[in-house]
């Protein structure tokens, strides 16, 4: 569905990902972790065409999208709810959702108003609500509906558990989990709350300073030591996370690339964000 | 009383005009963060189109005066909205994403170009436009005090501009080119992920603005019977007085500021000394700027994250 080869972007002289590849298939959830400022962000702007990609390819579809400008890209079935939820605060929830639907014919739009505010029963209690006074939980939700409303084909989300409380973070997971088993919606989020991500995803890339160092199966990749050194500190192992030995083939390591790999400072990194991650919700 | 009423209908009228050139400048500010200071440019415009329209209108020989106010309406309109798309295209799309203060040396080097065009194209004297539209009601006459005078022009000036506010605000509020424009003030990358061309959107902006600008040329033309080449550059001051005073980027906010400073300028000139109603109009802006910056409809610039 998502193909990206050799990809390098980054804002004025700083180059922030350092060519990327990477894959995301048709009906899985596909899922990105890393670091505070490893570069998962950029990637998905870039991917939206913001800022640009300087070298490499973004094929969707079997379209080339590297070279096209947002809204055209946002037209093929590739909806982003980008990181600090963007909730355009002034307008209500209605209108927000509206705004979903933009790229969408008219006459789908109450089925599909139907189907978000099923799967968000909080939203129809604030429809006429602004955006802006909505709390964090609710927002979150908002800016996922709102990307639903342009009936998606590949859902992008960027870090949507950021700032929540625990409970709504699970809320959220479980509704991902839905939108791709029951609307078939292929799901690539970004994490930093990696120990949930993985659970959920069927695939899962590492990123560490602008490149893609592990990749493999969620379960995989939670069984990873490296990957539990540096993200899942104080995660407590259960049942379904270990892995078997196979699972453990399955990952495949690049740390040949990038020298450093996931080493201890970034496993510092990770579990100090792991701490200022309070609930906000 | 009397010539109170007098000073509050000329004020009305006056603030109307001020009032359709103050949304120009509101919504350009709203949605791209700059001060479009060849917007009164635009206006001034406007109102040779219409001079010019009328002018060729006479010797066509079509003087049903309904259907000459019309065609000239429209003809400004569509002539002024390609000024405006083009001079967004020429002068301040080249120079977004670059810093806040070259778009505004590039509006005032706009704002010189066109003025030095039409002085150049159409001569720098004044032009006169014979009154189009004659007559009025007298109020108050039969008590013996003074006439108090409601020209025709004075109400179709008001009903004009009401009625376009009225269309304007509907587009804004309820249709979707109207939410794709608010959305694009709100959060402009969130825009884009939406699907909304932005560029296109921003244009239309510049179009929309302008379209109004001309309606208040035309009213200009009719009203004072002389245009010049140099108009542009005091009501575009005083329009986006206007826009300041009501809060800069606020929709209603425009059209109350041009309405207060139609009125602010009416009643000094009425009770006193005429040479500095422009002084009194100025100096409100700058209590404005002092005491409440964000004007009176304006938003303070905090919200909820």
């Amino acid at each position: 569905m998502l193909t990206i080869r050799d990809l390098r972007s980054g804002y004025g002289h700083i180059e922030a990902l350092h060519g990327i590849d990477m894959e995301v298939s048709e009906g899985q959830i596909v899922t990105l972790i890393g670091a505070n400022g490893a570069g998962k962000t950029t990637l998905l702007m870039t991917i939206c065409g913001s800022p640009r990609a300087r070298t490499g390819r973004i094929v969707l579809n079997d379209r080339d999208i590297t070279r096209m400008p947002t809204h055209e890209i946002v037209r093929l079935g590739l909806a982003h709810a980008p990181e600090g939820r963007h909730i355009f605060a002034r307008m209500t929830v209605f209108e927000n959702l509206q705004m979903g639907a933009v790229t969408t014919p008219p006459r789908y739009f109450a089925g599909d108003l139907e189907r978000v505010l099923t799967l968000f029963p909080r939203l129809h209690e604030r429809l006429d609500q602004r955006g802006g006074t909505l709390s964090g939980g609710e927002q979150q939700m908002l800016a996922i509906g709102r990307a639903l409303m342009s009936r998606p084909r590949l859902l992008m989300l960027d870090e949507p558990s950021l700032g929540l409380a625990p409970l709504v973070v699970r809320q959220i997971f479980q509704i991902i989990r839905e939108i791709n088993r029951e609307q078939g919606v292929t799901v690539f989020l970004v994490e930093q709350n990696a120990y949930h991500a993985l659970k959920l995803a069927h695939r899962g890339y590492v990123m560490v300073n602008g490149c893609i160092t592990l990749s493999g199966t969620g379960e995989a990749l939670l069984a990873d030591p490296a990957v539990r050194a540096a993200y899942l500190e104080g995660c407590t192992p259960t049942g379904d996370a270990a892995a078997t030995g196979a699972e453990q083939d399955n990952v495949t390591g690049d740390r040949s690339r990038h020298p450093t790999g996931v080493g201890p400072s970034v496993a510092a990194r990770a579990s100090a964000t792991g701490f200022s991650q309070r609930d906000r919700g | 009383m009397e010539y109170f009423t007098q000073q509050l209908i000329n004020g009305i009228s006056l603030g109307a005009i001020y009032a359709l050139i103050a949304i120009g400048y509101t919504m350009v500010y709203g949605i791209i963060g700059m001060i479009n200071f060849a917007h009164g440019e635009i206006y001034m415009i406007g109102a040779f189109i219409s001079l010019i329209g009328f002018l060729l209108l006479g010797t066509f020989g079509i003087t049903y005066i309904p259907l000459a106010l019309i065609i000239v309406l429209v003809l400004a309109m569509l002539f002024t909205s390609i000024y405006g798309w083009a001079i967004e295209r020429v002068a301040y799309r080249p120079l977004r994403g670059s810093v806040k203060l070259a778009p505004l040396i590039s509006a005032i080097g706009m704002s010189i170009v066109l003025q030095n065009y039409v002085q150049i194209s159409q001569g720098a004297r004044v032009k006169p436009l014979p009154p189009l539209i004659q007559g009025g009601l007298t109020l108050f006459s039969d008590n013996g005090g003074y006439p108090v005078r409601l020209s025709y022009l004075q109400i179709l000036i008001v009903v004009v501009t009401i009625t376009l506010m009225a269309a304007f605000t509907y587009v804004i509020a309820r249709t979707p080119l109207g939410r794709a424009q608010r959305a694009t003030e709100q959060d402009m990358t969130m825009a884009r992920l939406s699907g909304v061309n932005v560029d296109r959107i921003i244009s239309l902006t510049f179009v929309m603005g302008a379209a109004l600008a001309a309606v208040a040329g035309l009213m200009v033309t009719l009203y004072y019977g002389v245009i010049d080449f140099y108009i542009g550059f005091i009501a575009g001051i005083k329009a986006f007085t206007a826009a300041v005073l009501g809060g800069i980027g606020s929709l209603p906010g425009a059209m109350l500021g041009g309405l207060l400073i139609g009125l602010i300028e009416a009643f000094w000139s009425g009770y006193f000394p005429i040479g500095y109603k422009d002084v009194a109009t100025f100096s409100i802006l700058v209590l404005v700027l002092i005491f409440r910056p964000t004007g009176l409809l304006g938003r303070p610039e905090v919200e909820k994250v």
